[in-house]
């Protein structure tokens, strides 16, 4: 297997405040790598550094296994804008194939099938033409999801994918996502807060405490570790 | 009434101003769709502000009006697009800063002994004034914005719906928004000719806000309100042509699109019943 991900000594901040020093991960090909913290410790800001959008003031994100920057697919934060956006599901999912359109100003009847094989594969594809906007919430983020699908074959970065959904959509949206890190073997990258979902899910856990203290390691070894032990006794 | 347009448009104002005002409309509801879904509405407002201060100020000075509002909203453009980003408060930022431009306007139109005729023309427009060199400016942003609209309509949609994403893919959000910034401010300063400072935001925000209360998907808002402001254009400047006593054309088109507002939001309502029923 070959390493799709790697972050050398990645130091992240913003004007004199540093949010990350020295981070080194490796990312192995098929792997789900979630990561934990408080609000504020910085998650969101590595995500963005391993798009690309935020540069790093000292250290390097790197890709493998072929991999180009934009061929990563990201499901974001939900904005509020788009709660009253007038776009039909399968606009919002087709918008996902743009990164490899190039010049050209229109979709080819390829990509429209394969955005709608990824509506599919989400179970969303009988939306196609309904509003985005008239969709629930755990619709919604099913839709962004084969949006993001669209976007990549191999490593989807996913930000607190089930915030703002009741237990049971924000249960199916983990099992839609377990299935496509395990039928598809797509690499995965999950800011969460959703904590059992997420050690059940991961390869890798990456706790980030602040700046300077953080746990990396598979989830066995963090639920047996003093970060671990603390930040899952918060939680039960 | 057919043949009194007829006789009308023997005159080269008339035609003027039917070839200018829905190339000119058609340009700003494409713009003010992506303004509108962005919430940069006011954005027309406080532009079209800095344009009569520039307006006011060059014809003060006896230089051409033109080259010296384009830049100067141009410029404005920028700093306010800009200023959402920071943590001033932007919606007031931008109050305080058109409210002065208009403020500099008066004072510089009253002070250089302008009329009252003057001061009404560039507040609520004089569009049976249009010269020769206003069509080829209006054909021209056309023959920009249009294509332009055309070629990059998948990137508009995915930069308005989601900007991090978009980036995320690879696409310069940047660029898209400079080009905004730069056809948003020549559609401003030359639609004041038509509808005036005071009006010319409608043009930007109406067709958009009309498309949108009954159609469900981009492609279809963008449609509807690139032929609804044209309708509703036309439809105005007759109906102030026509009218008895002659109307002011700028509001009679603003009162077209706000019935327009109407009847697509009665028929939206109609539409989303309809289909709870069945």
């Amino acid at each position: 297997m070959s390493v799709i991900l790697t972050c050398h000594s990645l130091c992240l901040g913003y004007e004199n405040r540093e949010v990350l020093h020295g981070l080194d991960l490796r990312l192995e090909e098929g792997q789900c790598l979630s990561v934990l913290g408080e609000n504020g410790a910085g998650k969101s800001t590595l995500l963005h550094a391993l798009l690309g959008l935020k540069k790093p003031s000292r250290g390097s994100v790197e890709y493998g296994a072929g991999l180009s920057r934009r061929q990563i697919g990201y499901l974001p934060q939900q904005s509020a804008a788009q709660k009253d956006f007038p776009a039909l599901a399968g606009e919002v999912v087709r918008s996902g194939l743009l990164s490899s359109c190039g010049a050209r100003a229109w979709y080819t009847r390829g990509e429209r099938r394969r955005a709608l094989e990824a509506m599919e594969l989400l179970g969303v594809r009988e939306m196609n033409r309904r509003s985005f906007r008239e969709l629930s919430g755990g619709q919604q983020r099913r839709v962004l999801l084969a949006r993001a699908l669209c976007a990549t074959q191999k490593l989807l970065l996913l930000d607190e994918p089930g915030a703002g959904l009741d237990p049971v959509a924000s249960q199916d949206l983990a099992q839609a996502i377990r299935a496509l890190h395990r039928t598809q073997g797509i690499s995965i990258v999950m800011v969460s807060h959703d904590i059992a979902t997420a050690l059940r899910e991961a390869d890798l856990v990456l706790h980030l405490v602040n700046a300077h203290e953080r746990f990396l390691g598979t989830p066995d070894a963090y639920r047996a570790s003093e970060t671990g032990a603390r930040f899952l006794g918060n939680r039960n | 009434m057919f043949h009194q347009l007829q006789n009308y448009l023997q005159y080269d104002f008339m035609r003027y101003a039917l070839i200018v005002g829905p190339l000119v409309t058609i340009c700003s509801a494409l713009l003010g769709v992506t303004l509108v879904l962005r919430r940069y509405s006011m954005i027309g407002d406080g532009l079209s502000h800095v344009g009569f201060g520039a307006l006011g100020v060059a014809a003060a000075l006896h230089w051409a009006p033109l080259p010296v509002a384009v830049p100067a909203v141009i410029a404005a453009a920028f700093l306010l697009l800009r200023s959402r980003h920071k943590k001033m408060q932007g919606d007031a930022a931008i109050a305080l800063f058109s409210a002065t431009c208009l403020a500099l306007g008066v004072l510089a139109i009253t002070i250089s002994g302008g009329s009252n005729v003057d001061l009404m023309n560039y507040m609520f427009g004089s569009i049976l004034a249009l010269s020769k060199s206003d069509v080829w400016i209006a054909a021209g942003l056309f023959a920009l914005v249009l294509p332009g609209f055309a070629w990059l309509y998948h990137r508009i949609f995915s930069v308005t719906f989601d900007e991090p994403f978009a980036r995320a893919t690879g696409l310069r959000t940047g660029l898209y928004q400079l080009l905004t910034a730069l056809f948003t401010s020549l559609t401003i300063v030359l639609g004041m000719r038509l509808l005036g400072t005071l009006l010319i935001s409608s043009l930007l925000t109406f067709p958009a806000m009309i498309s949108m209360r009954l159609f469900k998907s981009f492609r279809a808002v963008v449609l509807s309100a690139a032929v609804t402001s044209v309708v509703c254009f036309v439809a105005g400047f007759l109906i102030s042509l026509f009218w008895k006593q002659n109307l002011p054309t700028g509001a009679t088109i603003v009162a077209v699109y706000a019935l327009a507002f109407g009847a697509f939001s009665l028929a939206g309502w109609v539409r989303g019943r309809s289909r709870k029923n069945c």
